[in-house]
């Protein structure tokens, strides 16, 4: 189990060594971040000296190289356009994109599976279909669209809902929650649902196609004839079986959640991790979009390793090796 | 119903009364093809303690009547006619919750594939307790007892560990005696039991059949047992039931049937049995294969493959005809002469 664990987060360092890479090379393509940086009438010995002095005109090997000793030193390098440390930016933000994607995400967990339960339960039933054909159009609908149509009918007609920011937020050491607050809270309702409203359609499909197959095998014919009640039956020995596929399925879309909250945070003007990346592309902020790279990398790969390790608590065959005989 | 066969009730030779009673059951699918009878017109009962076997190719219905009487046929599957009887009450046309509190209580289920009847994340001891709960008023701890009880029973050595392993750390024949402890363990007066041996080794089949028999003879319970392995009959059942394409074609004492079959399709089955010391060239095969569903032929479903057909075979049905506690489907019988 230790080494399981130790395998993995080697695994991981690498992967994470590779995005880095990766994102270090593309960035080439993107354009002069010393253009954006300096007004029009600089000289170009002017422009010269800044490229020298930020190390741009070393190749980019040894700039990755440099990067990355930075990075094991803790520094993530200073941004070339707020001129403030990296890190000191990303801490400021990453609270309002996890506080954003965890609501996302609970909220498409807490409705999805039930949702998903009950279709595959009641595959004939009317609410089941009218489920079915809404839970399309979530996964259909461009991410922007459903935040936009939310603004105009909560915010702009019904006045019911903030239209952007994060409304008052209470600072609890370095994290900035806006949990506490009614204004907070309310502004948290929109783009959780814009934000979570694909995995919510995608979850609810998976825990009725699993529902729906694990209701067809042999141990749950044999529950029945056990004179287990319905409820035992679908949620103790149905819904558990399902459990493995949905927990994979969902680590992974957490991960996007966090990933793709870019767009919310674009429409909403959250003021979380994505609109400070969507800035610094603007403005080819390397050190900032390397450092949000590698973090998004972080996170889908520490998503990874507690779904495989949540495997093993749900399934028995996987905890267990050997045992007495049997197949 | 098709009211002249309905004169014929399944022989009774004790007084006893009949713990299970099945009357001119009638299972049908009804599909885009028109409706398929699965179980048709079929009449038998039980007595207390009594084997019944019921053999049959596959698709003959002897799975779908086991199914039928404990109510789990799948839908479209459905019931269109007879009645099932337990202990003198219909359990037919119970609604699902009466029929539940049946199920696992008077009606145990075994069924044939043991590698799968188990929920595999969650220990042998949780689904005993969960069982023994759901119907026997017990605290966690006397349902834990006698699921440990019921397990040593069964023949599970070490019990007391092995109570809480899960299912994937038994072997198939372990399994199955797991899955007749879960069975029994809320005192069923009967227990279907579906092809219960066919998914295992032909070595520990044995030690099943007699596994079941002993439990059933200790706790006085009564076995529907659904195969298609004439030994398995010959081993295990007080009488036996012939089942071909839907119908019940013979019934009687096990020994007695399989030493004097009467009816064409039963003597073709053992004749197709291997005997140790008797030197036969080849054994004796039936020609073709059982009809489907859909295209059951006119009068006996038997008589294109039967050798000893005759005009009469081709255009009525014929019912089941009681001669003392035996009786045959099949117009050779009719006056009840002897088999020729």
């Amino acid at each position: 189990m230790l080494a399981f664990v130790l395998r993995r987060l080697v695994q991981s360092l690498l992967v994470m060594f590779f995005v880095a890479l990766l994102a270090f090379s593309m960035f080439r393509f993107l354009g002069d971040p010393i253009a954006q940086m300096v007004g029009q009438d600089t000289s170009l010995q002017e422009r010269e000296r800044l490229r020298v002095e930020l190390g741009l005109n070393d190749p980019v090997p040894v700039q990755f190289a440099r990067y990355v000793a930075g990075v094991l030193k803790g520094e993530f390098g200073i941004s070339y356009r707020i001129g403030r440390p990296v890190d000191e930016l990303i801490a400021e933000r990453l609270p309002a994109t996890l506080e954003l994607s965890f609501v996302a995400a609970l909220f498409a967990l807490l409705a999805g599976i039930p949702m998903g339960v009950y279709t595959g339960l009641y595959p004939d039933r009317w609410l089941s279909k009218v489920l079915l054909s809404l839970s399309l159009m979530g996964i259909a609908l461009p991410t922007f669209l459903i935040g936009i149509l939310l603004i105009l009918i909560f915010g702009v007609n019904l006045g019911l809902l903030p239209t952007f920011g994060r409304g008052e937020v209470v600072h609890i050491g370095f994290w900035s929650t806006g949990f506490l607050t009614i204004s907070g809270l309310k502004s948290l309702i929109m783009p959780a649902i814009t934000l979570g409203m694909f995995q919510l359609a995608l979850i609810m499909r998976l825990v009725r196609s699993e529902m729906l197959e694990v209701l067809r095998t042999d141990f749950i014919k044999f529950a029945r004839a056990r004179g287990l009640s319905n409820r035992a039956v679908y949620f103790g020995h149905a819904l558990k079986n399902t459990l493995v596929p949905v927990i994979t399925i969902t680590g992974l879309q957490i991960g996007s959640i966090i990933a793709f909250a870019i767009i919310t945070e674009s429409v909403f003007q959250w003021p979380g991790m994505g609109l400070l990346f969507i800035q610094a592309i603007q403005f080819v902020d390397i050190p900032v979009m390397s450092t949000y790279l590698i973090l998004i990398a972080f996170f889908f790969v520490v998503i990874n390793l507690t779904v495989d390790l949540l495997y093993y608590a749900v399934d028995p065959r996987l905890r267990v090796h050997g045992g007495a005989g049997g197949k | 119903m098709n009211g002249m066969e309905n004169n014929v009730a399944a022989p009774v030779a004790d007084t006893a009364p009949a713990l299970l009673e099945v009357r001119s059951l009638r299972v049908e699918f009804p599909t885009r093809r028109g409706t398929l009878v699965a179980v048709d017109d079929v009449s038998f009962s039980l007595r207390a303690g009594e084997i019944l076997g019921v053999v049959g190719e596959s698709g003959a219905g002897k799975s779908m009547t086991g199914t039928a009487i404990i109510g789990l046929l799948e839908p479209p599957g459905r019931i269109a006619g007879g009645e099932i009887l337990l202990e003198g009450r219909r359990i037919d046309n119970l609604d699902y919750e009466r029929m539940r509190r049946i199920r696992g209580k008077e009606i145990g289920a075994i069924f044939q594939d043991p590698l799968t009847s188990l929920n595999p994340l969650y220990t042998v001891g949780r689904q005993l307790v969960e069982t023994i709960r759901t119907h026997l008023t017990m605290t966690e701890a006397q349902a834990r007892r006698h699921a440990l009880d019921m397990l040593k029973e069964v023949g599970i050595p070490a019990a007391e560990e092995r109570i809480d392993h899960y299912p994937h750390q038994f072997s198939g024949g372990m399994r199955q005696r797991v899955v007749i402890a879960l069975a029994l363990c809320a005192g069923p007066k009967l227990v279907i039991a579906d092809e219960p041996t066919t998914a295992l080794d032909v070595s520990i089949q044995a030690q099943i059949i007699t596994l079941l028999k002993r439990l059933c003879r200790d706790h006085g319970t009564a076995v529907m047992l659904v195969t298609h392995d004439m030994g398995v009959i010959a081993e295990a059942a007080d009488r036996v039931a012939v089942m071909y394409a839907g119908r019940l074609v013979e019934i009687g004492p096990a020994q007695a049937v399989i030493r004097d079959a009467h009816h064409p399709y039963t003597r073709g089955l053992m004749g197709s049995i291997p005997t140790i010391g008797r030197d036969v060239e080849r054994l004796e095969q039936i020609d073709g294969s059982m009809p489907r569903l859909d295209a059951i032929p006119p009068g006996c479903a038997f008589n294109p493959r039967c050798r000893q057909r005759f005009g009469r075979c081709e255009r009525e049905k014929p019912s089941l005809i009681g001669q003392g506690d035996r009786a045959v489907a099949c117009w050779l019988h009719e006056q009840g002469e002897g088999a020729s």
